[in-house]
């Protein structure tokens, strides 16, 4: 520690910056996990939806269990875990993945919610036009099913965006621990979490009412 | 007796009713012609006091709809409305929801509205459907339990509005029946109606309402055979 | 392939302990909900029917806990409120944080409810004679419990996965408690494992419960 950096002196310039770091962190594990947990989501819910019986006794109770267990648990289980089988990962992979596979069990249902949507009427005409089953997939169920959960999607991303706060609980300094570590030094509670409310809430508000809005536009 | 004088109604810069003079005796059945927006419907919300007026007076057996001190919901008692969208409460069953005001309202107790309930179903012929939701009864049969939920308060005057107008063609006749029955029973009635088949043949005088005027009433041969008014005639040759 | 031994028996001797800390987090998850539902719909009302100032403090109150992470809720009931001096228990930390949460979730999900009972239903009731406050408890309010009977019992699921930040904040529900055994005996994995099962097990007995109720309350 620098001598001139006293303790529980005011908020300084530089914990600014170190804020703005953490946000980005917060950012990047979010975007990465939310990336990913919407290809690996999108996979999982077309696997329900195709496999029926098969993917109904394996694959849901499985995703289900992630949805059932608080994520703070399934975070520590995970970097624990991960030893044991000889796998040495740091708090942000260890976060990535538990976050990605969370994801990915919200997205599931999403994406199984989007194809159901379509109707078989449609996608009967679709192949009646003679499109292939991968073609009917790609330009009538993807843009039409796609539309029709595109909210609910973003409601599961910026969940995720929000949880990713949960990672600190590995050491990963993301902006509420951050936030915690400034708080403790600085005593200035209040300043210090209302910037950190503001950046979270800066994110999400306008793309949650984007999302709504658009809901809206495409109920009529 | 219900009695309106110079009754205007607005919404907002919308004049809509153009002071209106009626009166309707007991026993009697009125039904109310004209285009949509003529102000008809409007009229009937002014009669039992769901929409406010800006001038004039509604009376209903001398108590004034409008007056400040009005117990308005005794009042309405009196006065059982059917709307053009039947609004069965679909979280009861058929005779829950003729029973509920006369148990809430009137505070009978629960058998005695049961019984009324079943009572007025049956008179409206949905005796058999006492226990089904409105769900899974069909848009005439919900406008028929609407007819019983209405009579159930035993109400001395009934207001129809645009009884039949959101019901599939086929399904219109039997609520049209149960209201030639009401009729015949000697029940005062008011229906703004569509159906120029039941205000010829049921009612014993029509008014035709055109842009928020009562342009003329009279009994149905003389609006239908012999209408003073250009409007009406207007009107009558449109729709027939 | 594991070079790990499992140590169990630690974890058993304090299931009771565990299970004790559990009926914690129903008690603070079931209490948070009431207070929820109560103020939820507060919000919601007032959202739909009052304007000026009442109107913009519920707004601002459903957006805020919609739009920022569940922790950070509890940091600013925990440090938040001392830097005004108001020091809050770990208990009462929890409980307003969850009941913060919850009601903004929960008003969203009322004025939803409220919007899809059609006016015409108030008209049809005002005109049998009902006084307004008949025509909302007996025709409105029970089309909207309806409505929004499965969105509360989701909500409680989010208030029990939720209610596990307490660990955060000191507070010793179930996993509060199961970190305090966990890093006194460094059987990490093994707790929380046990825990995850705990908390599925919970979840999935509200689900059922819910089910089960549900067949009963409505059959319409």
């Amino acid at each position: 520690m620098e001598p001139t950096l006293k303790f529980f002196s005011g908020f300084a310039p530089n914990d600014l910056w170190f804020m703005g770091e953490a946000a980005l962190r917060t950012l990047w594990i979010s975007v990465l996990s939310i990336s990913l947990g919407t290809v690996l989501g999108t996979l999982f819910g077309w696997m329900l939806y195709e496999g029926r019986r098969a993917a109904t006794l394996t694959l849901a109770p499985v995703l289900d269990v992630f949805r059932s267990v608080p994520l703070i648990i399934q975070l520590v289980l995970f970097y624990n875990f991960a030893p044991i089988v000889g796998l040495n990962l740091d708090p942000f992979a260890s976060g990535t993945v538990i976050l990605t596979v969370y994801t990915a069990a919200l997205v599931a249902n999403v994406a199984r919610g989007g194809i159901e949507a379509v109707g078989a009427p449609m996608r009967r005409a679709a192949r009646s036009l003679g499109l292939s089953y991968w073609q009917d997939l790609r330009h009538v169920v993807l843009p039409i099913g796609g539309r029709a959960v595109f909210p609910s999607w973003v409601g599961v991303a910026l969940g995720v965006m929000k949880d990713s706060a949960l990672v600190s609980v590995l050491g990963y300094v993301e902006l509420l621990k951050a936030s915690q570590i400034l708080i403790t030094r600085t005593q200035e509670p209040f300043l210090i979490l209302a910037l950190a409310g503001a950046f979270y809430f800066a994110l999400s508000y306008p793309v949650s009412r984007y999302a709504t809005h658009l809901e809206n536009r495409w109920a009529q | 007796m219900i009695s309106i004088r110079d009754l205007h109604k607005y919404f907002g810069a919308l004049h809509v009713l153009k002071g209106i003079d009626l009166d309707v005796q007991k026993g009697e059945v009125l039904s109310v012609i004209g285009a949509s927006g003529s102000g008809k419907s409007t009229l009937l919300y002014c009669i039992n006091g769901l929409e406010a007026i800006q001038d004039g007076a509604v009376t209903v057996d001398g108590t004034d709809v409008h007056a400040k001190g009005t117990d308005i919901n005794k009042l309405r008692q009196k006065l059982g409305m059917v709307f053009q969208q039947w609004n069965s409460f679909p979280h009861l069953t058929a005779l829950e929801n003729v029973a509920l005001a006369p148990r809430i309202v009137k505070g009978k107790s629960k058998a005695e509205a049961r019984e009324i309930a079943a009572k007025q179903l049956q008179h409206v012929g949905l005796g058999e459907k006492l226990d089904v939701y409105p769900g899974a009864l069909s848009g005439g049969q919900q406008q028929r339990l609407a007819i019983a939920r209405a009579l159930a308060m035993e109400p001395e005057y009934m207001l129809f509005d645009e009884a039949t107008s959101a019901l599939d063609p086929e399904l219109v006749g039997e609520v049209l029946d149960t209201m030639r029955l009401l009729a015949d029973e000697g029940m005062t009635m008011i229906c703004v109606t569509h159906e120029m088949g039941f205000a010829r043949d049921v009612s014993d005088r029509v008014a035709f309402f055109h842009q928020g005027v009562m342009e003329e009433i009279g009994p149905p041969a003389q609006i239908f055979g012999d209408a003073r008014s250009e409007h009406t005639r207007k009107f009558l040759a449109n729709v027939r | 392939m594991f070079d790990y031994n499992f140590h169990w028996r630690p974890v058993m001797k304090s299931l009771p302990d565990l299970l004790e800390a559990a009926s914690l987090t129903l008690q603070v998850a079931v209490l948070a909900m009431v207070l929820g539902i109560v103020f939820g719909l507060c919000l919601a009302l007032a959202r739909l029917h009052l304007r000026g100032t009442v109107y913009w403090f519920a707004t601002a109150w459903v957006e805020l806990a919609r739009n920022t992470p569940a922790l950070f809720q509890l940091f600013f009931f925990g440090f938040g409120l001392g830097a005004f001096g108001l020091h809050l228990s770990p208990y009462l930390i929890v409980l307003a944080g969850l009941t913060f949460n919850c009601a903004g979730y929960l008003a969203e999900n009322f004025r939803g409810g409220f919007k899809a009972v059609p006016e015409t239903q108030i008209r049809a009731s005002r005109s049998l004679g009902m006084t307004p406050w008949q025509a909302y408890s007996r025709v409105v309010i029970p089309q909207v419990f309806r409505i929004v009977y499965h969105p509360i019992t989701n909500q409680m699921v989010w208030a029990v996965l939720m209610s596990s930040l307490g660990m955060l904040v000191g507070f010793r529900e179930l996993s509060g408690e199961t970190q305090f055994f966990a890093s006194r005996t460094f059987r990490i994995f093994e707790y929380f494992a046990v825990t995850a099962v705990i908390y599925y097990a919970i979840v999935k007995v509200i689900l059922l419960s819910s089910r089960l109720m549900a067949a009963r309350l409505f059959r319409y």
